[in-house]
């Protein structure tokens, strides 16, 4: 019984060892060469937030992970039928052990349960993590329901240092991605121009099927539903260049649906905005009034598919493409 | 040891009997009556008359005016397809008969000899089992062709060998498959021929349904199939709603097979939960159940709570498509959202229906190699009703970004992280019994060993996933298709082979040739994670899923990973050049209990008579005893006392 014993501690001991020392290594490597380079990079607060946790995550996966292929690895090295001269482990340890189990169960709940409370903080203290969160979003960042609502009324404005939330209309269909920018009469660009240093309000509609808004450094993703608009916010930092995809499949040409967009300074923004809003004057007016949400046209956008011509009776929202000739 | 009280209501069920020489020829056993191929006639002229009455009624009814293409005669036509062939295999003459008020001819129930009986209606859970084999097999392969042919236009960054158009048609078709052989790959087979034998029972409860669950299985993956001819269909797996219904008459296809196998899987569930509820030998309490058994319980409360939400998803959709219903259809009063709702309802307790049997497969072998009992069985056991319960309660996080109903995501976050406390149990019981074991490393034990591996993988991943901040990143991209690959794949299809090379020699009487499967085991091990490691990275780096361009400064990676992907291709020839030399080139005959276990499934005379157990078993202990003294002998079974005797009485 006693070699039994100490034979057992031995075993655990060099585990225990075994797993500490990959464990730290693999953490170092990780956190001195990696962690800063976790996509999607620190270029806003939420593709910040997005990266933090991550490595948060993996900073607690990885002693899981190792812990469980050292046991695994060391049960197959030393406990395998060639090697191993003893008979295996009998009595009724081996049927179970409460105390082992008892810690099994109390750490991982533990550590789960510190995750969904960190991931939960993000949640909230990122205003959404710069995910879709519906048409009225809880967590929201300060001054962002005063910037819709103008934005709606066509009473919105912004200009460089004054600190208020920019809303944007990213209008998807199939496929391709356009932009509205209320604050500036509503003008439609194919471009995503961003000002550095602002919080972004996105908000997210389709003309047809499900799309999805993805801007992949800034850490943005929203699901472009039909008549939904999904709003995300996030806080630009420094100026940069940023990739637009699409990852909701819709359709044949899913994998095509990307273009890329710029955050620039305020100022250059400015002067983008308003250059872009008096070349575009003819082609906004013949835009449908800017709404949160669009039914497509029987003729138009995406439409097509029902073939009365009609658009639905019961929907308030504005007819997109409308005013476009009937094909 | 103790000899069985008997049940005489098991007795019935294949008894031999005079052969039925007075019946008529389609009811005679054998290649005369009732088989596959008289399935297919019938289901081929049951399109025909289907095809026709659709058109018949509903001639003007096209999405697209004068297209000639009539989704109601589309519709009829798969449906009066699915009707014919079940007839024609002979599935309908006793509910009929029965209907009718007719004597039902139960010829169906006469053991047949040779190798007809696998081609027919046939009440044998064993023979379902195997017929189950071959069809997961099928569907397998199919699926891993198409596999093949995604993997090989994401050669390039650009489209080069599939136009955009048949591209995403093999996407979709391959996961479809896949996610439908997956959620019968371990419950069809393996489930349906041990769960009786585990449980000391002759017969499964509902051997009728048994049996109509697997033809109505073929009969889905026939409909499912049937996509590719109509033209495909271009949502993926998930079909999201505005884009099915915009899709063409391929999406008949999807929706309605959904429907067919929905219907098989809520049969095969309910059956086997009956079966293990009622039909337990005297003494098999529920902590003796072997775990594996208790795996296939929870599996199939799953397939018959979940699987009904499916059901009804797709036939909304298929009413959306041809009665111009708008249960899906925003601008006329529907929502896109219902149908993620729906489908995500059925969608996630999916996934665990495709990973309880893996687990229940591993914790059922892990003992057997290590040579000690299972660690934790009352544990195990939780691990999986706990998993199975949670399963309900987790779905909205594949809604995190959708933007619906956004104040439950710290909810869903929780439920989702909870979820792995359960699925940690079983990390526990398999290193548990591993702890100072004695390991055998036999090809299935190998495959288990891959599988906590994997499943590993796929699980701390999965928190990755849960989390809302760093979901924003991964939803949706390589991450997310690589994150259950490596549940689905490495953990179910790695257990589901484990379970082959493990369960075939007690199937067939022939093992599986050692040698090959080795080689088969370390190609598909390490060319999977060489395939599906690398999509994580590609993930990270921002490749959506289902795309046919990607940025050029991943095509490295990508090719890295096509080229595993073919190599892991080749593995799978390997593993069917290794079935069919085992069993049909060089069958080498496998001893009574090559394994040295001491499940009640081995115990019982080989080949497994027609009715299993001569004498009904009583049980006194659970199958785990390895290496203790008080532990019963392998034959704690009073085995086959009267070799003679079909139906002992005391």
């Amino acid at each position: 019984m006693a070699e039994n014993s100490s034979q057992k501690n031995g075993d655990l001991r060099r585990i225990t060892i075994i797993w500490l020392i990959v464990t730290v290594v693999g953490e170092v490597l990780f956190w001195t060469l990696v962690a800063k380079h976790v996509p999607p990079g620190r270029m806003t607060e939420t593709a910040a937030s997005s990266q933090s946790t991550f490595n948060i995550l993996m900073g607690f996966a990885m002693p899981v992970l190792f812990g469980v292929w050292v046991f695994m690895a060391y049960a197959g090295r030393v406990w395998s039928d060639k090697r191993n001269p003893n008979p295996a482990m009998g009595g009724a340890m081996a049927r179970n052990h409460r105390a082992t189990s008892v810690a099994w169960i109390t750490i991982t709940s533990v550590v789960v349960l510190f995750l969904a409370v960190i991931g939960t903080i993000g949640l909230i203290h990122d205003h959404g993590s710069g995910g879709g969160e519906g048409p009225n979003p809880i967590y929201s960042p300060a001054g962002a329901t005063q910037a819709e609502a103008a934005a709606l009324a066509g009473t919105a404005t912004w200009s460089p240092g004054s600190n208020k939330v920019l809303p944007v209309q990213v209008i998807a269909q199939q496929w391709k991605f356009t932009y509205r920018y209320p604050t500036f009469g509503g003008f439609e660009t194919s471009q995503l121009m961003l000002p550095a240093d602002t919080t972004i309000a996105f908000n997210v509609t389709s003309l047809d099927v499900i799309h999805s808004f993805w801007a992949y450094q800034l850490g943005v993703k929203a699901d472009a539903n039909p008549q939904v608009n999904n709003v995300a916010f996030t806080e630009t930092k420094s100026p940069g260049n940023f990739m637009v995809r699409c990852s909701e499949l819709c359709g044949i040409w899913h994998g095509a649906m990307f273009n890329s967009g710029k955050v620039v300074s305020q100022s250059a923004f400015m002067s983008w905005a308003q250059g872009t809003e008096s070349a575009n004057t003819a082609n906004t007016a013949d835009l449908p009034a800017f709404a949160w949400t669009y039914v497509p046209d029987a003729n138009g956008a995406a439409g097509g598919y029902y073939l009365d011509g009609k658009v639905t009776p019961y929907s308030t929202s504005e007819q997109y493409g409308a005013k476009q000739p009937a094909s | 040891m103790t000899i069985s009280a008997e049940r005489p209501t098991h007795e019935d069920v294949g008894t031999p009997r005079t052969p039925a020489s007075r019946a008529p020829w389609t009811q005679r056993p054998g290649w005369l009556s009732q088989h596959l191929g008289t399935a297919i006639v019938v289901g081929f002229l049951g399109y025909l008359f289907g095809h026709w009455l659709g058109n018949a009624i509903a001639s003007n009814y096209t999405y697209i005016a004068n297209d000639g293409q009539n989704t109601v005669a589309d519709t009829l036509g798969l449906l009066f397809m699915v009707v014919g062939f079940l007839g024609g295999i002979g599935a309908l003459n006793y509910p009929l008969a029965k209907i009718v008020g007719r004597t039902a001819n139960e010829d169906e129930e006469t053991p047949v000899e040779g190798w007809s009986k696998y081609f027919r209606y046939t009440l044998d859970h064993k023979v379902v089992g195997i017929q189950y084999i071959v069809g997961v097999l099928l569907f397998m392969f199919t699926g891993g062709l198409l596999a093949m042919a995604v993997r090989s236009e994401l050669l390039s960054p650009t489209t080069h060998l599939f136009s955009p158009d048949t591209y995403i048609k093999i996407v979709s078709e391959h996961g479809t498959v896949m996610m439908m052989m997956a959620t019968s790959i371990i419950v069809g087979p393996l489930g349906n021929y041990l769960v009786p034998l585990m449980i000391g029972s002759r017969r499964m409860a509902f051997p009728r349904i048994e049996a109509f669950s697997f033809w109505v299985f073929i009969a889905g993956y026939m409909v499912i199939f049937s996509a590719l001819p109509l033209g495909g269909f271009p949502t993926g797996w998930t079909g999201y709603a505005p884009l099915q219904t915009q899709a063409g008459p391929g999406m008949i296809g999807y929706l309605l097979g959904f429907a067919v196998i929905g219907l098989g899987m809520m049969a095969a569930g309910f059956n086997i939960a009956v079966t293990i509820v009622n039909y337990r030998a005297p003494g098999m309490t529920w902590s003796r159940l072997p775990i594996f058994v208790w795996s296939i319980l929870a599996t199939a409360a799953l397939l018959t709570l979940a699987t009904p939400v499916l059901f009804a998803g797709g036939l909304f959709g298929l009413l959306d498509k041809t009665a111009q219903t708008a249960f899906y259809v925003s601008e006329h009063g529907g929502s896109s959202y219902l149908w993620q709702n729906l489908f995500w309802f059925f969608g996630h307790p999916e996934v665990y229906i495709m990973a309880l049997p893996g687990f229940g497969i591993v914790g059922e072998l892990v003992p057997v190699f290590a040579r000690k009992p299972l660690f934790a069985y009352k544990i195990a056991a939780a691990g999986m009703i706990g998993v199975a319960l949670l399963s309900f309660f987790v779905w909205q996080h594949h809604l995190f970004q959708s933007g619906i109903d956004p104040d439950m995501r710290p909810l869903f976050m929780l439920t989702t992280e909870l979820i792995s406390i359960p699925t940690g149990f079983i990390f526990l019981v398999g290193m548990g019994t591993l702890y100072r074991a004695k390991i055998r490393f036999e090809v299935p034990m190998l495959f288990c060993m891959a599988v906590f591996f994997n499943f590993l993988i796929g699980g701390v991943t999965g928190v990755f996933l849960s989390d809302v901040p760093v979901n924003v990143t991964v939803h949706g991209g390589f991450f997310v298709l690589s994150h259950f690959h490596y549940t689905i794949m490495g953990g179910l299809l790695f257990a589901f082979m484990a379970g082959l090379y493990y369960w075939l020699p007690k199937m067939t009487g022939r093992m599986m040739n050692r040698k090959i499967g080795m080689v088969h085991f370390w190609t598909m091990f390490v060319f999977f994670n060489l395939t599906f490691f690398p999509m994580f990275i590609i993930g990270l780096l921002g490749q959506p899923r289902r795309v046919f361009t990607y940025a050029k400064n991943l095509q490295g990676l990508n090719d890295f990973s096509s080229i595993s992907a073919f190599l892991l291709g080749l593995s799978f020839l390997i593993f069917f050049a290794n079935l069919m030399w085992s069993m049909f080139i060089k069958p080498e005959k496998a001893p009574a209990n090559p394994w040295e276990s001491l499940g009640l499934e081995w115990q019982t005379a080989s080949p497994v008579p027609p009715h299993n157990f001569d004498r009904i078993p009583v049980i006194t202990t659970d199958p785990y005893g390895y290496g203790e003294a008080a532990a019963p002998a392998p034959a704690y079974v009073a085995a086959s006392a009267d070799p003679t005797s079909t139906s002992s009485q005391t």
